[in-house]
């Protein structure tokens, strides 16, 4: 794996940026374009970044295959449970107004669009991996050859 | 006055073809793979010039980065080269081409002008999500209050989709995860 030395120090300089712009994409979506979607990709690439780095397995290790199931259901999960919850506190389905008492300031719908989309980030974040993992796990490594 | 992201506009859909082209004549997947996250990337850089700013951010995170791994990832599983087509296939294929280009040619008479104001997309609902967001969401970005609240439920469905995708991968190929748990056993 010594041939690869430059790829690897970038990489992990890059990683930790990457995640960090991914969740900056995530919570300033309100103000600037991007949100759940275009987070979970960025999020999903540096974990794919990873993989391609340092390989299937470390990053396997990193994040385990099992995370990416339960993710994507439970991303899932949270943008239907909000509804519900919506429909509990006596609104329409994800009527996010009744979240918070407070409409002047429109409290509850900053909280409902951020619910969701976390519940967007984990569904999207989980199944990019996921697809990953099921394409690349197919074969151990790249050889060094393919390089 | 002359326009230059009109200009610009040009020398990418210039480049957009000349892509294109490229993907249709060579002959090696690995090449292929990359050129078509070149063509996403390029449909970014298009989509920011119309100001379509999110669409542009997501074309350039999943159309160039995402599906451009995804490609080479799955191209490690399959063959380099492909094989050349018979040339019956050929003519098929320039049917369907001229045919759908001719018909959307035909459509284009209907379009409205670039940045119409009487448009259907600058008028009726479009508008009113424009004026009514600062005071009934409060947030800056109009098109996270529409994916979010005014669409909520269209975005919902967006996420099944993608979850309904991420199974279907699941179902036909694994997560990858099987020959850990293996190893445990």
């Amino acid at each position: 794996m010594t041939p690869h030395v430059v790829l690897r120090v970038v990489a992990k300089l890059l990683i930790p940026m990457i995640v960090v712009f991914g969740f900056f994409v995530h919570f300033h979506g309100e103000y600037s374009p991007g949100g759940g979607f275009q987070a979970g990709v960025v999020l999903g690439s540096a974990i794919i970044l990873y993989a391609l780095i340092y390989g299937m397995e470390a990053a396997q290790k990193a994040v385990p295959p099992w995370w990416t199931r339960i993710g994507m259901a439970l991303g899932s999960m949270i943008f239907a449970g909000v509804g519900f919850v919506t429909l509990m506190l006596g609104g329409n389905y994800l009527d996010y107004d009744v979240l918070h008492p407070d409409l002047s300031h429109a409290a509850g719908q900053h909280i409902g669009i951020i619910s969701v989309e976390i519940g967007v980030l984990m569904t999207v974040t989980s199944v990019i991996i996921a697809i990953f993992y099921a394409f690349g796990g197919r074969r151990p490594d790249i050889s060094d050859e393919e390089w | 006055m002359v326009d230059l992201t009109q200009f610009l506009d040009y020398v990418l859909m210039a480049m957009l073809v000349a892509v294109g082209i490229a993907v249709i004549r060579l002959r090696s997947l690995f090449a292929v793979a990359m050129l078509t996250g070149v063509y996403s990337l390029l449909s970014a850089a298009w989509f920011v010039s119309l100001d379509a700013v999110d669409v542009a951010f997501t074309e350039a995170a999943v159309g160039a980065g995402i599906s451009t791994v995804l490609m080479l990832a799955a191209m490690l599983l399959t063959a380099r080269d492909c094989a050349p087509v018979r040339a019956g296939r050929h003519w098929a294929a320039l049917a369907v081409t001229v045919v759908a280009g001719a018909a959307l040619f035909y459509a284009l008479g209907d379009m409205p002008a670039y940045g119409d104001v009487n448009s259907p997309a600058n008028s009726y609902v479009g508008m009113d999500y424009v004026e009514r967001t600062p005071e009934e969401i409060n947030i800056p970005n109009v098109v996270t209050a529409v994916l979010a609240s005014y669409r909520g439920f269209d975005t919902m469905g967006e996420v099944f989709v993608v979850f309904a995708a991420g199974v279907g991968v699941a179902l036909l190929l694994g997560l990858g995860g099987g020959r850990s748990r293996e190893e445990e056993l």
